[in-house]
C-alpha cells in the first residue's frame, strides 16, 4: 500500500478523490448560501448555519473536510514540485496555447489563489461565527442564535469595504470556477473513470458545474451588496 | 570446381526442412548458457533472432546505430506479411507461397530455401499473434487478409498501414524482455565497424560508440549480420538514412561473399522525386495497387500540358486515359509484381507520357474505388498513407490521383550464405535481408517481412545450434586477443584517414554524385556500355572523396560526418560491385533489366542456359578485382518458364 | 504546381558539444529554401552550408523519414514536431513557414532525457520502461493458431491505436510537466485490449508505472497537450484507461 500511495498514479489518486470531495462540499455550501437570496430574513440561512454548527457535523465532518483541504493542498506541492524538478532546463519558446486549456496549465496557481480567497473567507466567517463567536447574536423561537446572515449582509454592503469585499468574492468565485473547469473532469480521469465516449461528457459536465458553482457564488454577493 | 558448398539438404523438397532439422546437432540448455552470440541489426531479423536466441538460453549482445532498437527500417514496411495460412479458403497452400515466390523472383533464388520460407510462414503469423500484434481482424473475431502484387490469393495480413511497425514493436517487445531478463545486452548507437575472426572463425566485431566515439571491440562464439540492405547506395531510396551496407561490406572484407548485388527492387509507388533538395524518397504502400489504378493520358498533348501544369488529372476523361497495366497485362493488372510495374512506368515516362513537371511521375488513381466502395472504406484501409502523401506532396489524394513513379526500395542481393544461413566465414551468419536470400532476382511485397522473422524465429535459432554445438569447449571469447588488437587498430586507421582529409565538399556531396551515377546507370535499365562508364566513375569519385572529402567535429566524439563518411567509403565499393556484378549478368531478370535482353514485346529476357546460377562475389584485397564464384542453381521442382503477368 | 520559394529564414538552433557542457543558441541565415522541401532537408542544406563554412554541422536525430521510426525529435517554434498537426519533424514541410520567419528549434526537454550534442537527446529511459513490462511473455515456438483466439475488431482496432505509438517522445516533450503517462499508457494499452496481453495486465501495469516514476518522468495532470502533439494521435483515454489498470492491480495486492 505504501509503494501505491508514493505512485504517481496514487498520488493522483489521492488528489482526484480530495478534490472530488470538495466538489461536494462546495456544491453543499452553494445550497446553503443560496438560503441569503430566498430568504431576505435571513432566518432559512441562520438554520441552516445553525444546523451546520451542530457538533456531530463541528466535530466530526469538519474536520474531516478540513483534512480533505489539506491533503488536497499537500498533494498538490508535493506533485508541482515533483514535475517542476521533471524539466531541469525549461524550453525557451512553448507554445502550449492550441494543445491545453489555460486553466489546465495553471491548476497550482489558481488553486493557490483559490486558497488565499478561502483563508480571508474563512477570517470573515468562520473565524467569527466558529471559534471567537463575535457575531451578531438574535432570539429565534426563544433560543438565541448566532445572525450570520447578518454578518454576511454587513460584510458587502458596509461602506467602501462592500464593494471591495463583493469584488473580491466575485474574482474568488470565478477563479474556484476555472480550477473546477479543469479539475471535475480531470479527477474522473485519474481515477480512470474516463473513455473517449465519457470524456466528452464529462468535460462538458466539469464544464457546467464550473459555472454553476462560480455563477452561484458570484451571484449571491452581488445580490446581497446591490439588493440587501 | 566451386568452393560454394549451398548445403542444400537431399530429399524431397517438402521434406528437407524437417529432415535437416532432426539431422543438425543441439546445444544442451546448461551449454548454451555459456555461449555468447552477437547479434548486429534489430529489425525483423536481428530482433526476432535476438529475441528468440535469448530465450533459448545464448548470451545474445544485441548492436544498432539508431537510439533504440525499435527503429530499425523494418517498422517503415506498410502493407503486410504473406503467409500460406489458406484462411480465405482461396486453395493457398505452402506450395502456391513458395511457387509464387518462385516464379515472382524469377528463378534466380534457391527452392529449398524458399520452401523452407513458405513451410514456416504459417508459424510467424501465430507467434506474432501471441505476442500482441494488432492484426486487421473481421467482425467474427478472425484475421482479415488482403491481396498483393504477384499473387492470384489473399494471403497477406496486416495492421492497417503499419504492419512492418507492429511486427518489430511485437519481436522488439520479447527482446525487451530478454534484455530486463540480462540475457541479451542491448548496445544503441553502435556500428560494427568491423569483424575479427581467429583461426578462421567469426569472434567478435569492432564497432563505434556512436556518443563517445570510443572504438570499443565485443567478442562472441558467433556473429550474426541483419543490418538490412544496402539501396541507400543511390543516396535517395525509400531507405532510412542511416541505412547502410557496412557490415555487410565488413563481412565481405573479411572473407564472406557477397550474393547477387546487382539485384536491387526498384518499388513501383513511390511519391516522385522533386526538385534538388530531396534527401530521401518515400514510399506508398504496394497494397494501395489494390485499389488503385494506374494510368497516363492517352494522348500526348495532355502530358504536356500536365507536365506544365496547365491542365490537372482530373480534367482528363476516363477514355483518354491509359490505364497501361491494365491494357499490358490484363490478368494481374494493376497487380503485376513490382519489376514489371516499375519498368512500365519508366517505359511510359520514357515515351514522353509523366505527369509531373519532371516528365517522371504516373497517376495512381482511387476514384474508380471511392465510387465503388465509398470513401469510408477507402479510408479504414488507407487512412494513414493517405494522410501520408498529403503531408508531403499538399494534394489530396481523395479528390486527385496520387502521382507515383519508382524508386530503390529493397536489396535482393547480399552476403551469401548456405542452407544454415552461414556465409562463407564459419560463424559468420547473415539474415533477412542482408543475406542474398530468398527472392531472387525480385521479391514480392509483403515477403520481406516474412524473411526477416522466419529467418530470426524459425531459421537461424535451429541451424545455428548445428555450429555451436561444436564451439562449447571454446571459452569466453578474449576480447585482448591480438586479432583484436590487430582489428581495432585498422579500424581506427580506416577512420583517421577519412577524418585527416581535410578537404572541401561535404560526404553527402560526393554520396550524391555515388548516387546519380548509380541510378543513371546501375539503375532499372542497364547496358554494358553504361556499366563500364559507371564502374570509371565511381573510381573517379572513390579518388576525389579519399582527396577532398571534410569532415568538421571532433575525431572521438560524437561525429555524424564521420560516421556518414564510414558508409560512403563503404558504399562506393559497393556500388563498384553492383555494377561488375550486373555487368556479367548480361540477362534481364527480376529487377535486373539489361537493355540487350529483352523479347520483341520489350518485356524482360531471362537467360536460364547461361545465368542459372547466383553470383558470389570473392573479396581479394583493395583496388584488386573482386573473383566470381557461380552457385548453380538447381530447380528440381519446377519448371522454369519465362515470366508471363499477361 | 509549383512550390513556393522562401528567400529568407532566420535558424535560431540549440547548439551543445555534450552532456557535460552547458549550451547555447546559434543564429544562422538560410536562403531560397523550396516550399516542398522537408523540415529536415532544410536541416541538410543548412549543414551543407555550415560545413562549407569550415563549421560544425548541427547534430539531430533522424532516420527512416517518413514519419515512423520515431527518432526525430525537434521542439520547433515552442511545439514538439512544430507547427503542423498529426506529423513528425520529418513531415514537417517548409510550406508551413512564413517569408522572413525566424525559426526556434530546441531539443526535447526533460530530466529524463538528457542532451546528448546539439538537438539530439538520450531517450533511454522509454526503453528502460518497456523492459519493466512492455512485453507478453511467450517464447518463440508452441503458440495456438493464429486464429485459435477470436478478437473483435473494436478490440483489434482499439489496440491497434495504441500499438500505433512510435516512441518519438513528444508526449514528454510537449508536457508541462515531462509526464511519460502518454507513452506508457499506449503500450499498457495496447496490450491490454487483447486478450494475449490480459493475462499480465495487472503485473505489467504495475511495474511500468514504477519504472516510469524512478526515471524521473513528472505527474501527469491530464492537460491533454500530449495528444495533441503525438504525431500518431494517440489518445489519452489511454491515460484513463492506465490509471484504471493501475489501480486495479494495486487493490488487489
Amino acid at each position: 500500500m505504501s509503494s501505491f500511495l508514493s505512485s504517481s498514479i496514487g498520488k493522483k489518486l489521492i488528489m482526484s478523490l480530495s478534490g472530488l470531495f470538495l466538489v461536494l462540499f462546495l456544491l453543499v455550501h452553494l445550497i446553503l448560501n443560496s438560503f441569503l437570496m430566498f430568504d431576505s430574513t435571513g432566518e432559512l440561512f441562520n438554520a441552516g448555519a445553525h444546523f451546520m454548527a451542530m457538533p456531530v457535523i463541528r466535530f466530526g465532518l469538519q474536520p474531516v473536510l478540513f483534512g480533505g483541504f489539506i491533503v488536497h493542498i499537500i498533494y498538490a506541492i508535493i506533485l508541482t514540485l515533483q514535475n517542476q524538478k521533471a524539466r531541469p532546463q525549461k524550453y525557451a519558446s512553448q507554445n502550449l496555447g492550441n494543445s491545453s486549456t489555460w486553466s489546465s496549465r495553471n491548476m497550482f496557481v489558481l488553486g493557490g489563489l483559490v486558497l488565499v480567497f478561502i483563508v480571508m473567507h474563512l477570517m470573515h466567517f468562520f473565524v467569527p461565527m466558529q471559534i471567537t463567536g463575535e457575531v451578531p447574536m438574535k432570539m429565534v423561537d426563544g433560543v438565541e442564535i448566532h445572525d450570520g446572515a447578518a454578518l454576511v449582509k454587513a460584510l458587502f454592503t458596509t461602506g467602501t469595504f462592500g464593494i471591495v469585499y463583493t469584488c473580491i468574492y466575485v474574482v474568488g468565485a470565478i477563479l474556484l470556477g476555472l480550477h473546477l473547469a479543469h479539475g471535475f473532469w480531470s479527477s474522473f480521469q485519474s481515477i480512470g473513470m474516463s473513455n473517449n465516449i465519457w470524456r466528452a461528457r464529462l468535460e462538458r459536465a466539469g464544464y457546467i458545474y464550473a459555472i454553476f458553482i462560480a455563477g452561484g457564488f458570484t451571484i449571491i454577493p452581488l445580490y446581497l451588496h446591490f439588493f440587501a | 570446381m566451386t568452393v560454394l558448398n549451398s548445403k542444400i539438404p537431399a530429399g524431397p523438397l517438402a521434406e528437407k526442412w524437417s529432415k535437416h532439422k532432426a539431422a543438425i546437432k543441439v546445444v544442451s540448455p546448461a551449454n548454451k548458457r555459456k555461449l555468447d552470440i552477437i547479434v548486429v541489426g534489430t529489425g525483423l531479423a536481428g530482433g526476432s533472432a535476438a529475441a528468440s536466441l535469448a530465450e533459448m538460453g545464448y548470451n545474445v549482445k544485441a548492436f544498432c546505430y539508431q537510439d533504440s532498437g525499435r527503429r530499425a527500417h523494418s517498422i517503415a514496411a506498410q502493407g503486410g506479411i504473406n503467409a500460406a495460412k489458406n484462411y480465405q479458403n482461396d486453395n493457398d497452400s505452402i506450395y502456391r507461397l513458395f511457387y509464387d515466390t518462385i516464379k515472382g523472383g524469377d528463378y534466380r533464388a534457391r527452392e529449398a530455401n524458399v520452401y523452407r520460407l513458405a513451410e514456416v510462414s504459417g508459424d510467424i503469423i501465430d507467434q506474432c499473434v501471441a505476442q500482441g500484434v494488432p492484426f486487421a481482424r473481421e467482425y467474427g473475431g478472425t484475421l482479415s487478409n488482403r491481396s498483393f502484387g504477384g499473387v492470384l490469393v489473399s494471403r497477406t495480413f496486416y495492421a492497417r498501414g503499419q504492419t512492418g511497425q507492429q511486427l518489430l514493436l511485437g519481436c522488439y517487445a520479447s527482446m525487451n524482455r530478454m534484455i530486463g531478463q540480462g540475457k541479451i545486452e542491448m548496445h544503441e548507437r553502435n556500428e560494427m565497424l568491423d569483424i575479427v575472426t581467429v583461426d578462421g572463425k567469426a569472434r567478435g566485431i569492432i564497432t563505434r560508440n556512436l556518443v563517445t566515439g570510443e572504438v570499443e571491440r565485443h567478442g562472441a562464439h558467433a556473429v550474426v549480420i541483419a543490418s538490412g540492405g544496402y539501396g541507400n547506395v543511390f543516396f535517395l531510396s525509400t531507405n532510412a538514412m542511416g541505412c547502410n551496407g557496412g557490415a555487410a561490406w565488413q563481412a565481405y572484407k573479411n572473407g564472406a561473399f557477397f550474393g547477387n548485388p546487382c539485384f536491387v527492387q526498384i518499388h513501383p509507388t513511390c511519391i516522385p522525386v522533386h526538385g534538388e533538395q530531396q534527401s530521401k524518397l518515400t514510399l506508398m504502400s504496394e497494397s494501395l495497387r489494390n485499389d488503385g489504378r494506374v494510368w497516363v493520358p492517352k494522348k500526348k498533348e495532355d502530358a504536356i500540358k500536365l507536365q506544365e501544369g496547365k491542365m490537372g488529372p482530373n480534367d482528363i476523361a476516363d477514355e483518354d486515359r491509359d490505364f497501361y497495366l491494365e491494357r499490358r497485362y490484363p490478368s494481374y493488372g494493376n497487380l503485376v509484381p513490382r519489376d514489371v510495374a516499375s519498368r512500365a512506368a519508366k517505359e511510359r515516362c520514357d515515351a514522353g507520357f509523366g505527369v509531373n513537371a519532371e516528365g517522371k511521375a504516373v497517376y495512381l488513381d482511387f476514384k474508380y474505388s471511392i465510387e465503388r466502395l465509398g470513401q469510408d472504406v477507402i479510408e479504414a484501409r488507407y487512412g494513414n498513407l493517405f494522410q501520408m502523401y498529403e503531408k508531403i506532396t499538399d494534394v489530396d489524394p481523395y479528390n486527385e490521383p496520387m502521382q507515383i513513379y519508382p524508386a530503390i526500395h529493397y536489396s535482393m542481393g547480399g552476403t551469401w550464405v548456405d542452407y544454415n544461413l552461414m556465409t562463407t566465414v564459419p560463424g559468420l551468419y547473415a539474415i533477412g535481408e542482408a543475406n542474398f536470400s530468398d527472392h531472387g532476382g525480385n521479391r514480392l511485397g509483403a515477403s520481406a517481412l516474412m524473411q526477416g522473422l522466419a529467418d530470426g524465429y524459425f531459421v537461424l535459432p535451429y541451424t545455428i545450434g548445428d555450429y555451436l554445438a561444436d564451439e562449447i569447449q571454446t571459452p569466453r571469447i578474449d576480447v585482448n586477443h591480438p586479432e583484436f588488437d590487430k582489428k581495432e587498430k585498422a579500424v581506427n586507421e580506416r577512420l583517421q584517414k577519412l577524418f585527416n582529409v581535410k578537404g572541401n565538399k561535404s560526404v553527402d556531396s560526393f554520396h550524391k554524385r555515388l548516387g546519380n551515377i548509380m541510378w543513371d546507370y546501375v539503375g532499372m535499365a542497364r547496358n554494358e556500355e553504361g556499366l563500364k562508364f559507371a564502374i570509371a566513375e565511381i573510381a573517379k569519385i572513390k579518388e576525389d572523396f579519399y582527396n577532398d572529402v571534410r569532415i568538421p567535429g571532433d575525431f572521438d566524439a560524437m561525429n555524424i560526418e564521420l560516421e556518414k563518411a564510414g558508409r560512403v567509403a563503404d558504399f562506393l565499393e559497393l556500388g563498384d560491385l553492383m555494377a561488375r556484378d550486373a555487368l556479367n549478368r548480361n540477362e534481364s531478370c527480376g529487377g535486373h533489366y539489361r537493355e540487350e535482353s529483352v523479347t520483341e514485346e520489350g518485356e524482360a529476357k531471362r537467360d536460364d542456359e547461361n545465368f542459372t546460377y547466383v553470383s558470389a562475389w570473392e573479396y581479394k584485397g583493395e583496388n584488386q578485382e573482386p573473383v566470381l564464384h557461380k552457385e548453380e542453381l538447381v530447380f528440381e521442382e519446377v519448371k522454369l518458364t519465362q515470366r508471363s503477368y499477361k | 504546381m509549383a512550390d513556393k520559394i522562401i528567400k529568407n529564414l532566420t535558424i535560431k538552433v540549440w547548439r551543445q558539444k555534450n552532456a557535460k557542457t552547458a549550451g547555447k543558441f546559434e543564429t544562422y541565415k538560410i536562403n531560397d529554401i523550396s516550399g516542398g522541401t522537408s523540415f529536415l532537408e532544410m536541416l541538410d542544406i543548412l549543414n551543407e552550408q555550415l560545413i562549407n563554412d569550415g563549421q560544425e554541422p548541427i547534430a539531430f536525430d533522424h532516420d527512416c523519414r517518413e514519419g515512423i521510426c520515431g527518432m526525430c525529435s525537434l521542439f520547433i517554434n515552442g511545439r514538439a514536431h512544430g507547427p503542423d498537426d498529426d506529423i513528425t519533424t520529418c513531415q514537417l514541410h517548409m510550406r508551413k513557414f512564413k517569408e522572413g520567419e525566424t525559426i526556434t528549434i530546441e531539443p526535447w526537454r526533460a530530466g529524463a532525457f538528457p542532451v546528448i550534442k546539439d538537438l539530439i537527446v538520450d531517450r533511454t529511459a522509454f526503453e528502460k520502461v518497456l523492459q519493466a513490462g512492455g512485453y507478453i511473455s511467450v517464447n518463440t515456438g508452441g503458440v495456438p493458431d493464429g486464429n485459435a483466439i477470436p478478437i473483435s475488431q473494436d478490440d483489434a482496432e482499439e489496440a491497434m491505436d495504441a500499438a500505433a505509438c512510435i516512441g518519438c517522445g513528444a508526449c514528454v516533450a510537449t508536457c508541462k510537466n515531462s509526464s511519460a503517462m502518454l507513452f506508457v499508457s499506449a503500450k499498457v494499452s495496447h496490450l491490454a485490449k487483447l486478450p494475449q496481453g490480459r493475462v499480465e495486465a495487472s503485473r505489467r501495469a504495475k511495474n511500468m508505472v514504477a519504472k516510469m516514476d524512478e526515471l524521473g518522468f513528472g505527474n501527469c495532470t491530464n492537460t491533454g497537450a500530449c495528444e495533441v502533439e503525438c504525431p500518431k494521435g494517440i489518445s489519452i483515454a489511454n491515460i484513463a484507461r492506465l490509471n484504471r489498470e493501475f489501480l486495479a492491480a494495486k487493490i488487489k495486492d
